[in-house]
């Protein structure tokens, strides 16, 4: 408690509360508004099929998504890295990875990876996450087996 | 024979949730007693109901009841007994039963210690939460039945899911529920209280203890589920920014913001539509988090195998709660008495900025996990929003949040003095500045965004310090009297700075962590050595491990420091024949200051010369990291203590009927 008594810089009644508030308001909520919208456009990372790869061209440089079914037998070491390729059984991508791969990666199994593409086209992944399920298919790797015409209801 | 009476005393607390529902909802509008009274009741008898139905569940799972579906794909007979039991919320239809007893015991939970609330209200409350009961009991019964037969019973179950086989996991959904039903309470009391058209002090003082209970289980819960991704995973962190993750924060974020708006209703009578729209609004954000994971529309490095059919009723369930009480809202919201006024500085006013920051901070979640799907929905086009949008959204809206904390609670109700309170934070500021000098100059390279943040956490421990201090009026008087007050202050006083504090701890560890985290990957054959911060690893052998319902290979490693040993790790690969999968675990050494964190990965067979086995090994060094969940836990006492305080114990009636009089005319009398 100060001793001396401040004197109100504006005359403190409900009207003039609530614009001070609403004030405020628009002016916290404008800002994480515009902060999510410029970010947005920086930060979101496009999802793309082996097939979209294969129309228009890998997007060198850029932070990119790739998914689709582990080819049975493309799995190979070179070094700590793992190159294997994925399918969405029109179109492949290799994909690079340099790490321990999740439990769950296994031939046949449908992954998504984080990366960008090398200019030689192959695709260095920074992630690469499989579901803590077997039964589990991503739903962007779903929607590419589907797109690519290769979806069989309830297989998986 | 049991899982028959489990599914039907299921079917018997939908039939009593309707009549709650109705008893509770109509009662009042007879102004009947007597059927406000069975609601009260029927509260008690459907959280009954629901405990059997989950007893007969978890009897099932315990003996291995392998006729039960859900049984057979969730559990087997070699199976570790915790398991066995944490098996049974530990998957979809077991954990949806979970939540609905939880809804039920909280609803009981009001019954039963709502002896002072008025009958109008109480009915009300019960009435609503029995319908929220109703509409959920109506989804398990229909599309997640844990309790349908299988004929013939199989020899043998399918296993739970190995990463779901750790203690970590067992515990977690309970406590996430808690929180998440927890705050169905507060969602009950705002829209009872709109129907009612009334909320005054006691209102807030009744929803306070009940979003504080929500709170600390959802803080327990998240820590948890945090905690195993951590030790699990084996990716060496602990916050993804993970749509599952994102829906559990966003509920947190908003509880918290009702947690400190319910005060300014409670003390000042003011900011009343706004806390009751922040009840509605965190309890819709917690159906939307049970939307989210229940219907795997997002991918999510947590994503289970789950059943769109189920996602749709969930959505329709969202959409006529969150509907139906903001159209509540919006008809009744205006008939809600106006509070108190204040100056722009003042605890109000500190109190409606923290709401803003916190809300904006869940607004930006909201968005982040959010436009994917609607991107999708629209253009079609797949995108994934990951840390970098959080880091360029969240953090800056939280860290003026973090600045102004340690003013709140210093500041004067009504009209405060913004000086005389920056100069009593003067040795709060101070320390942090030191600590954020310390940082940038004796850490080699520290970037200075992680020595601000430091000083953010210094900040905000040495203010909770100050802010004790100043109520014990330490230095001023003698010690033995500051002592004496410091004993005497209400708990709630010592909760906030408690809170506060582990605020200030978690931030540490989150910055030491983001700032300090060094990651290896190597390829290692028996003898090798690898460097991870100031320490040394070497692998001394890889052996075969026989577990109780898996095999492992044992990494033998020993941790170095400057030549000395200092522990022994054993991270495993781990396979569980019956699920066919691998898991990895971790071994992790944690001191106060910083975790070393080892996995073992696959093995290379004969790609050198010499034909030795190699195996990829992935270290990391995260300094700070164990702080982290210390201040998970001390957020968690400080709510505690503030729930053990005396205005909001259960049982203190002199205080309570003190209120309740004046209570109910408050809200003419207040300006």
């Amino acid at each position: 408690m100060s001793t001396q008594p401040q004197r109100p810089r504006r005359p403190r009644t409900r009207k003039s509360q609530r614009a001070v508030f609403i004030a405020v308001a628009v002016c916290v909520l404008g800002t994480a508004v515009i902060l999510a919208l410029s970010a947005l456009e920086d930060t979101v990372v496009f999802f793309y099929s082996p097939s979209d790869v294969a129309a228009r061209g890998a997007p060198v440089g850029e932070e990119a998504r790739i998914g689709g079914l582990v080819v049975e037998g493309s799995i190979t070491k070179e070094g700590a890295a793992t190159v294997f390729t994925v399918t969405d059984l029109q179109h492949s991508v290799t994909i690079a990875y340099a790490g321990i791969l999740p439990d769950l990666f296994r031939e046949g199994q449908g992954i998504v990876a984080e990366g960008t593409f090398a200019p030689s086209g192959r695709f260095e992944a920074s992630r690469v996450l499989a579901k803590h399920d077997e039964s589990y298919m991503p739903p962007e790797v779903a929607d590419a087996l589907k797109a690519s015409g290769q979806w069989q209801e309830g297989g998986t | 024979m049991i899982p028959e009476i489990g599914h039907f005393v299921l079917v018997l607390a939908l039939a009593v949730a309707v009549v709650q529902t109705a008893l509770g909802l109509y009662g009042p509008v007879l102004a009947d007693a007597r059927l406000m009274y069975m609601a009260s009741r029927a509260a008690g008898l459907q959280a009954m109901l629901l405990a059997l139905a989950f007893a007969a569940l978890t009897y099932a799972f315990v003996t291995s009841d392998f006729s039960v579906t859900n049984v057979y794909e969730n559990s087997h007979s070699a199976k570790p007994m915790l398991y066995k039991v944490s098996g049974v919320w530990g998957n979809h239809e077991g954990s949806m039963l979970l939540w609905i007893l939880i809804l039920a015991v909280f609803g009981a939970g009001v019954a039963a210690f709502g002896t002072n609330l008025p009958d109008t209200l109480k009915a009300r409350v019960l009435g609503v939460q029995g319908m929220i009961g109703a509409v959920f009991t109506l989804f398990v019964v229909t599309a997640s039945n844990p309790f349908i037969r299988l004929d013939p019973a199989p020899i043998n179950g399918t296993d739970l899911n190995p990463l779901l086989q750790d203690p970590g996991l067992a515990f977690h959904p309970p406590f996430l529920y808690g929180g998440y039903v927890g705050l169905s309470v507060a969602f009950s009391f705002a829209a009872a209280a709109l129907i009612e058209g009334r909320v005054d002090a006691a209102w807030a003082r009744w929803v306070r203890p009940w979003a504080l209970v929500a709170w600390a289980s959802l803080t327990v819960g998240i820590a948890l589920g945090s905690w195993w991704a951590y030790y699990e995973l084996g990716w060496g962190g602990y916050w993804f920014w993970d749509p599952v993750e994102n829906a559990s924060l966003m509920p947190w974020l908003a509880a918290t913001a009702l947690l400190h708006s319910a005060i300014v209703v409670e003390r000042r009578g003011a900011l009343k539509a706004w806390t009751v729209l922040l009840a509605i609004l965190a309890f819709s954000l917690s159906l939307l988090g049970t939307f989210l994971v229940r219907s795997g529309v997002l991918t999510s490095v947590h994503a289970f195998a789950v059943d769109p059919e189920r996602g749709l009723f969930i959505l329709a369930i969202l959409v006529f709660f969150i509907g139906g009480a903001l159209a509540l809202y919006a008809w009744r919201a205006p008939s809600l008495k106006l509070g108190g006024v204040f100056a722009p500085v003042s605890r109000e006013s500190a109190l409606v900025v923290n709401n803003l920051f916190l809300t904006a901070a869940t607004a930006a979640v909201l968005i982040g996990t959010l436009y994917p799907l609607v991107l999708e929905g629209v253009t079609g086009e797949k995108i994934s929003v990951g840390p970098p949008f959080f880091n360029a959204t969240f953090v800056p809206l939280v860290i003026p949040l973090l600045l102004l904390v340690p003013f709140g609670p210093m500041l004067a109700w009504k009209r405060a003095d913004a000086m005389a309170t920056a100069q009593r934070l003067y040795a709060a500021a101070i320390a942090a500045f030191a600590v954020g000098l310390v940082a940038l100059f004796v850490v080699d390279g520290a970037p200075i965004l992680a020595a601000v943040g430091l000083a953010i956490g210094v900040w905000l421990i040495a203010g909770a310090a100050v802010d004790l201090a100043e109520r014990a009026r330490l230095g001023r008087i003698p010690l033995a009297q500051s002592l004496r007050r410091l004993n005497g202050l209400p708990r709630a006083a010592w909760g906030t700075a408690v809170a506060h504090a582990g605020v200030g701890v978690l931030v540490l560890g989150v910055i030491g962590v983001t700032a300090g985290a060094q990651e290896r990957v190597a390829l290692m054959a028996v003898g090798d050595s690898l460097e991870i911060g100031p320490y040394e690893v070497v692998l001394d052998a890889v052996t075969a491990q026989p577990g109780a319902n898996y095999q492992a290979d044992r990494g033998i490693f020993t941790l170095r420091r400057g030549g000395a040993a200092l522990a022994q790790l054993t991270p495993e690969k781990r396979f569980y024949p019956v699920a066919r999968m691998p898991t990895t675990e971790a071994a992790i050494r944690t001191t106060i200051v910083d975790d070393v964190y080892i996995v073992l990965g696959d093995l290379q067979t004969d790609t050198t010369s010499d034909g030795a086995q190699q195996w990829i090994v992935r270290a990391y060094h995260n300094p700070l990291q164990p702080l982290v969940w210390v201040g998970c836990i001390v957020m968690v006492l400080g709510g505690l203590l503030s729930l053990s305080d005396r205005r909001l114990r259960v049982g203190a009636p002199v205080r309570r009927r003190a209120n309740r009089v004046p209570a109910s005319t408050a809200a003419e009398v207040t300006p």
